[in-house]
């Protein structure tokens, strides 16, 4: 396998005395799509936010491309080239798809904003994601479904030449069709190298598109396995129980001594 | 995203074939006007039923007065209006975030006070006075900022404060009963003075030629770069009507409209020309800047504008200094007009007035809606209703009584249009 893009170890997180990550390992590979998985409050949201750069961590090491770096906010991590698509979205209803593609970014000529420059690159990242289902780059979010929103939230990820995309949630209130457009969408960004990782909670969403699957339960990464290597069962019981056969946590971490 | 640079020949040919026909792209003028009604059928109305009430109100003034057309009243009533015009263009900012600043009217006398006391009392010049009025209106706006956005207080109580206590500040150095006196032959001419005729042809024509190339540029790029653009009729239509309303507005008020035949009133009333260059100033700043697409991303969604980097604090800090500065312009126009300061200028209806012209015109109190003409346009509204119901009757009364009908009327424009435009998603 190839070297991982981005990788995290022995990471822990305490909010005051609340310990909410123990020794995570985590790696995202380029061209593939890293499912993480795990009940709810497992820790997940907390650790796409480590990564993001809105927590600080407490111990361990965040790195990038083979080489330890240092992240002290959002903008640091974006420049890295890692782009999270949060669940509740972020876009301006108010604003077309082009300006809430640059929102924070704009290009400027002159001092100005360069419009024609903004609205062409626009067409162009939706074009190179095959999005078809938005007519028009001047059409205002407010006009656009569910699904067409988490399209305009993704393509203005993968605007930036970003290497990693993560996306939490990015289905959990969409329809069939629109969580088809999605999941195919999410697929092309690893087919063209990107590192992508997708927060679900639904496992057919999972064994569709992911390479790989981490599990985390209560904190702990209880499984880093190739999709190919498990089946639907054994990763509920990941998430659930923490463990699946001689897969998962050895002993389980409710009632051992931490 | 990496592997892009080598096809990104191939990447743009997708683009024309995946957008070309967009579909909000009007190819011809009959095309354009569908997509406007269908626009309008949506919520967004933008100021068109101002500009149609102000039509309505010409037509009901000038059948019902015969003063009412009269070159000289309307030159008045233009001089009325800017005041109100530069008020309410002050508030857009504040607007656009959702937020309101009830303590503008005065905010803005406190900064004409400072100024007529710099040169009644300090002997300073002009521009030193208006300097002091421009700073005194950035201090405020930048304490009720802070406050709103650091502290987190509603703006709403924060300039109702200011509002009560900017008056007392006002009655302190006035006293009551008294006033100061605004008089500098600069300052004042701004509200009773007018532009040589020929200077008003040249200006107006300057400005047709310049829009007129501008748009011909954006028109070029678009068509150049496939972009989405109105067809060329369209841009063709917007130029001559610009032309036609300057030009006509230069023409009539270029003519001589005193009683009197031995002293010619003529030309362009200065305030006009003030109104008209803060207008072209915000309409930039909004349009074309970085600072006004944050002010509309702020006022869309906070948390949004938060995750793109933008810092939330500051913009709604700036917007309320902003607001507070123009304010300050505007209680100078307001003095000029009047000629004094009193503890009372900038209090009363002025503020509400201000707001009315603001959400008459177009602008959303919910924010992120909102243009600087949406201002300008209620602006004139608000002034001719003033202006119209004087002339019949003398009834201040009934002057409040409409005046408040009509911001009411216009607030529910607002809130339908803002339903209409969830239903239908535009
Ligand atoms: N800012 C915080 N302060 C204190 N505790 C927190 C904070 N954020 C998260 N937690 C706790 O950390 C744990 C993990 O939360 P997290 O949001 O990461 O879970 P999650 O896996 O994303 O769950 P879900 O599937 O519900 O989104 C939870 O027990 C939560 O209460
Ligand atoms: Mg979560």
């Amino acid at each position: 396998m190839s070297e991982p893009l981005l990788e995290l170890r022995g990471v822990n997180k305490s909010f005051g005395v609340v310990h909410v990550l123990h020794d995570i390992d985590f790696a995202v590979y380029p061209g593939q799509v890293t499912a993480l998985v795990g009940d709810n409050g497992a820790g997940k949201s907390t650790l796409v936010k480590i990564i993001a750069g809105i927590y600080g961590r407490d111990t361990g090491d965040y790195l990038f491309e083979g080489k330890p770096v240092e992240v002290h906010g959002p903008r640091d991590v974006a420049a890295l080239g890692v782009e999270v698509v949060y669940q509740d979205l972020a876009l301006c209803d108010n604003l077309d798809i082009t300006q809430n593609m640059f929102l924070g970014r704009e290009q400027t000529k002159g001092g100005t904003l360069d419009e024609p420059a903004m609205e062409a690159r626009a067409r162009e990242t939706l074009a190179s994601l095959s999005v078809r289902t938005v007519k028009s780059v001047r059409q205002t979010v407010a006009s656009l479904s569910g699904g067409q929103r988490q399209t305009v939230a993704i393509a203005k990820a993968v605007l930036w030449n970003s290497k990693i995309v993560l996306l939490d949630e990015p289905t959990a209130a969409l329809g069939v069709a629109q969580t088809r457009q999605v999941l195919d969408l999410v697929r092309r960004l690893a087919d063209r190298g990107l590192g992508v990782v997708l927060i679900s909670h639904n496992m057919g969403d999972v064994f569709e598109v992911a390479d790989r699957i981490t599990a985390l339960y209560l904190g702990r990464v209880a499984a880093d396995v190739p999709t190919k290597d498990v089946n639907h069962s054994q990763v509920v019981e990941l998430i659930t129980a923490g463990r699946s056969g001689n897969l998962g946590i050895s002993e389980n971490p409710a009632t051992a001594s931490v | 995203m990496t592997t892009d640079t080598n096809e990104s020949g191939g990447t743009a040919t997708v683009a024309d074939t995946d957008f070309a026909r967009d579909s909000l792209q009007a190819h011809s003028l009959g095309e354009a006007f569908q997509a406007y009604l269908n626009k309008l059928r949506g919520g967004d109305m933008g100021s068109l039923p101002a500009i149609l009430g102000l039509i309505v109100l010409a037509i009901i003034f000038g059948l019902a007065s015969d003063t009412f057309t009269t070159k000289l009243n309307i030159a008045n009533l233009i001089t009325q209006a800017g005041p109100i015009c530069v008020l309410a263009l002050a508030l857009v900012p504040v607007l656009l975030l959702g937020e309101i600043d009830l303590s503008a009217g005065v905010a803005g006398s406190t900064g004409a006070m400072t100024a007529g006391l710099m040169i009644v009392d300090h002997g300073q010049s002009w521009p030193v006075a208006f300097l002091g009025a421009v700073v005194v209106g950035a201090v405020i706006g930048v304490v009720i900022g802070l406050l709103v956005s650091r502290l987190g207080i509603p703006s709403f109580v924060v300039t109702l404060a200011f509002f009560l206590g900017l008056q007392g500040v006002m009655l302190k150095f006035i006293g009551q009963g008294g006033s100061v006196r605004f008089d500098n032959e600069f300052l004042r001419g701004l509200a009773i003075k007018n532009v040589d005729p020929t200077v008003g042809w040249i200006g107006a024509i300057v400005i047709v030629v310049v829009f007129a190339g501008l748009s011909l540029r954006t028109y070029r790029t678009q068509v150049s770069q496939k972009l989405q653009h109105p067809p060329m009729s369209v841009v063709v239509l917007r130029i001559a009507a610009l032309a036609v309303i300057l030009l006509g507005v230069v023409w009539f008020l270029n003519q001589n409209r005193s009683r009197n035949p031995n002293f010619p009133i003529e030309g362009i009333p200065r305030m006009l020309i003030v109104v008209a260059v803060l207008l072209i100033v915000w309409m930039f700043i909004l349009n074309r800047t970085r600072y006004g697409r944050y002010l509309y991303a702020v006022g869309g969604n906070a948390e949004a504008a938060r995750r793109a980097g933008i810092n939330v604090a500051r913009i709604r800090t700036s917007a309320f200094v902003a607001c507070s500065m123009m304010a300050a312009v505007s209680g100078i126009l307001l003095a000029a007009n009047t000629g004094k300061i009193s503890p009372g200028s900038g209090g009363g209806n002025v503020l509400l007035y201000a707001v009315g012209a603001a959400v008459i015109g177009g602008v959303s109190l919910f924010g992120g809606r909102g243009r600087a003409t949406d201002a300008i346009i209620g602006g004139l509204v608000i002034a001719t209703i003033n202006n119209g119901l004087l002339l019949l009757n003398n009834a201040s009364w009934i002057n409040s009584v409409v005046t408040g009908g009509v911001l009411l009327l216009a607030a529910s424009v607002d809130a339908i249009s803002r339903r209409r435009r969830s239903a239908a998603g535009v």
